[in-house]
């Protein structure tokens, strides 16, 4: 029992880090299918794109010289601020090229679009890295800023890099949920969300809400992007993967289309997955272990979908047939 | 005239394309050309007792004899057959029922595994008494239970999701596969039953039955040579059984009640048809078909471990299914024999000739541009390894120009 007390503060803090990746991720699925009824598959890859955009940046400023020059809050706010950008360039891009002529045809037909979309851009990005750099697994430089560590009292200590992610999530976090309840635009999104015809009849441009909720979902996925970069530090074309399903995970968890929802479901997944990738080969005596903190979370999604499929805090979605 | 010019246009394309094949055993577009003879066969405006004689006799005796000239064209129909099965399960959940299954490939793995641990000594490392690995007669029990098994996971599976809005199905038979691809990974320990990442070897090949009645016949071939052959006649054959009972079930009041819920689930429930039971049927039905053809793979393959079961596989038999059509059996024969042919052949074929320019150090001049080396193309754009994009592209241009595929099912029209 020593040692399970003993980790406590350390599993916490990386189920905060990994709950906040999640929520950020899992906006990006919610605002989407709160719009569009429609599971955005390729947006694993737009933050995987984030991911990247970061660590070029960063390698670039690097063999520029500039990378111990400049103050790490700059570059700090010129990566996020450039990931989430490009990500939400690319997420509105990808919405006009394979989504948008295919509304008004079957769901199915639009899914296996967002499916082909996600594996296309996995290779093109891995095309362009190959040519590029010849190679496609890559790591972000190292900021020393970063590698510090906080003590907090308790014998804890809290890397300063988790508290980044920490804050930067939260700080977002609220933004975006001032934007889409003080603002005008984000009345336009959720009334497009409760009724697109009514809303377009109302006068709101629902293709440019749409378009706009791509963005902003494509930035929070690439500000995630930037976060799983600067705390795990490699990355691939590939990575997105897992993270993405487990963030979708995590919006069906808290309810789809409800965007404290995300939020919650990330939060609780995150936390799970910590505490099972430690504690399961305690419990089990070493018979289990982190090896099965993967399986953990669809083993959580098809729990809920068959005990309580409208996720913790309640699906906002239209009727079928509104 | 009785002998048309289409009869002899087919059968004449079939005679060349042998022929050519024949004349240059290492080259792939001969081969291409052989294959896609079936299509001619399947397209020529002749009637059907003469169309189903040419085919049996490309698929029984001429693909036979090139095999035996170039064994690699006997592995490539093999690994195509496969694939035929595999997409032809997923058409019924994908095609048929309009279920999107992205976990297809997990009841291939659970056919596969069956046969892989009874059938090699795997068994013993939690089943005391050495017993195994089983003799190879048990090939064909295990078979027919594997058909049981892989309907008992996907009712399994389908029973808590198919109640739920289409598209959640779609997420969470790809967290079922990642769960089956997790466990296959990791159940080496506590209790050994999968070994791990490693893999399980040596897997028993399907029995030599036959082997006697060869011998009487004073045909002493060694079993080596024979095994390729055999594996073929017996992919056919399960193919052939899992066309027959698709096409029966697809014209049967199943097949229907299928298509209803396809296009509309609650005008086919206020018809009486009980959506849910049938769903899940169509989802039984597709996952005995992957699994049982799990079997066979692990047997040809003689070695098995979870690297074969990704996710990839998955998006890949749907990408067959999509490009050949959905709900079409020609098209997702044409699809999975077309998407393994580009995997096998052409992509691989053009890695290799890539290599070879690589290595030829040309130099070429582009106006404008100014003079370009081709050794300076990085070593690691290889398009063999980018099939996932290739894929990707499948799947959006279909979804974009042709989402009913090549090969549209036909209507039918009422009696």
């Amino acid at each position: 029992m020593e040692l399970a007390l003993d980790i406590l503060p350390q599993v916490l803090v990386d189920g905060l880090v990994l709950g906040f990746m999640y929520a950020l991720i899992a906006l990006g699925y919610t605002m989407v299918y709160g719009v569009l009824e429609f599971i955005n598959f390729a947006h694993s890859e737009i933050f995987v794109l984030g991911a990247f955009v970061g660590v070029e940046i960063l390698l670039l400023l690097e063999s520029a010289g500039s990378l111990a020059t400049l103050h790490p809050v700059f570059v700090l706010l010129l990566v996020i601020g450039s990931g989430m950008l490009l990500s939400g360039l690319a997420a509105v891009t990808l919405e006009r090229v394979a989504y948008r002529p295919l509304m008004g045809s079957p769901r199915l037909v639009a899914l296996i679009s967002a499916i082909g979309a996600s594996f296309f851009l996995q290779d093109a990005l891995r095309l362009f890295e190959s040519l590029w750099r010849n190679t496609f697994y890559l790591s972000y430089p190292t900021l020393d800023v970063l590698d510090r560590t906080v003590p907090l009292g308790f014998n804890v200590v809290v890397p300063v890099k988790s508290l980044l992610v920490i804050f930067t999530a939260l700080l977002t976090l609220f933004a975006l949920y001032l934007f889409v309840n003080r603002t005008r635009m984000g009345t336009a999104i959720r009334a497009v969300a409760q009724d697109p015809d009514t809303a377009s009849l109302m006068g709101i441009p629902v293709n440019r809400v749409i378009a706009l909720t791509f963005f902003v979902g494509g930035a929070m996925g690439g500000l995630a992007g930037v976060l799983f970069g600067l705390h795990y530090s490699l990355v691939n074309p590939y990575s997105g993967f897992v993270p993405g399903l487990k963030a979708f995970t995590a919006a069906v968890l808290g309810g789809i289309g409800n965007i404290p929802g995300a939020m919650l479901g990330g939060m609780v997944l995150g936390m799970l997955e910590a505490f099972a990738g430690s504690y399961l080969s305690i419990l089990t005596d070493g018979a289990f272990g982190a090896e099965y903190k993967d399986v953990f979370a669809f083993v959580v999604l098809i729990l809920i979908l068959v005990l309580r499929p409208k996720g913790l805090l309640g699906e906002k979605v239209r009727e079928e047939g509104a | 005239m009785r002998v048309g010019l289409a009869h002899l246009g087919v059968v004449g394309y079939i005679a060349a394309s042998f022929a050519l094949v024949c004349a240059f055993p290492q080259s792939v577009v001969a081969f291409l050309l052989f294959e896609s003879s079936l299509l001619a066969i399947y397209y020529a405006p002749v009637n059907r007792r003469l169309k189903f004689y040419l085919g049996a006799i490309v698929l029984l005796v001429l693909l036979p004899l090139l095999g035996w000239m170039n064994g690699y064209y006997l592995e490539i129909a093999i690994q195509v057959g496969i694939f035929v099965a595999l997409a032809l399960g997923l058409n019924i959940v994908v095609g048929f029922v309009g279920l999107l299954n992205l976990g297809f490939v997990a009841f291939y793995a659970i056919g596969a595994y069956l046969w892989a641990i009874f059938g090699s000594p795997q068994a013993n490392q939690f089943i005391p008494g050495n017993l195994f690995p089983l003799s190879s007669y048990w090939f064909f029990p295990f078979l027919l239970l594997s058909i049981g098994i892989g309907a008992l996971t996907g009712t399994l599976l389908g029973l808590p999701v198919l109640r739920l809005r289409g598209d959640y199905l779609a997420v969470v038979s790809l967290g079922f596969a990642e769960v089956v691809r997790a466990l296959v990974n990791n159940l080496d320990k506590p209790i050994n039953i999968t070994n791990g990442p490693k893999g399980i070897t040596p897997i028993a090949k399907p029995p030599l039955f036959f082997q006697p009645w060869l011998e009487f016949f004073g045909l002493n071939v060694n079993p080596a040579s024979l095994y390729p052959f055999y594996f073929y006649f017996l992919v056919l054959l399960i193919v052939i059984l899992i066309v027959v009972v698709t096409q029966r079930l697809e014209e049967s009041r199943i097949g229907r009640a299928w298509k209803a819920i396809r296009e509309d689930e609650i005008a086919a429930a206020a018809m009486g048809i009980p959506v849910v039971r049938m769903k899940l049927l169509g989802f039984a039905v597709g996952a005995s078909f992957a699994s049982a053809i799990g079997v066979l793979f692990a047997a040809k393959q003689v070695f098995i471990n979870p690297e074969s079961f990704t996710f990839m596989e998955s998006i890949g038999v749907l990408a067959m299914v999509i490009l050949g059509g959905m709900g079409s059996i020609p098209g997702a024969i044409l699809g999975a024999t077309g998407v393994t042919v580009l995997n096998l052949q052409l992509l691989k074929g053009v890695s290799l000739w890539l290599n070879s320019v690589r290595q030829s150090g040309m130099v070429l001049s582009i106006p404008l541009l100014g003079d370009f080396s081709v050794s300076q193309i990085p070593a690691q754009f290889e398009p063999a390894k980018y099939e996932r994009m290739v894929f990707g592209l499948i799947l959006i241009l279909m979804m974009m120009f042709r989402p009913q595929g090549i090969l549209p099912p036909r209507q039918k029209r009422g009696p």
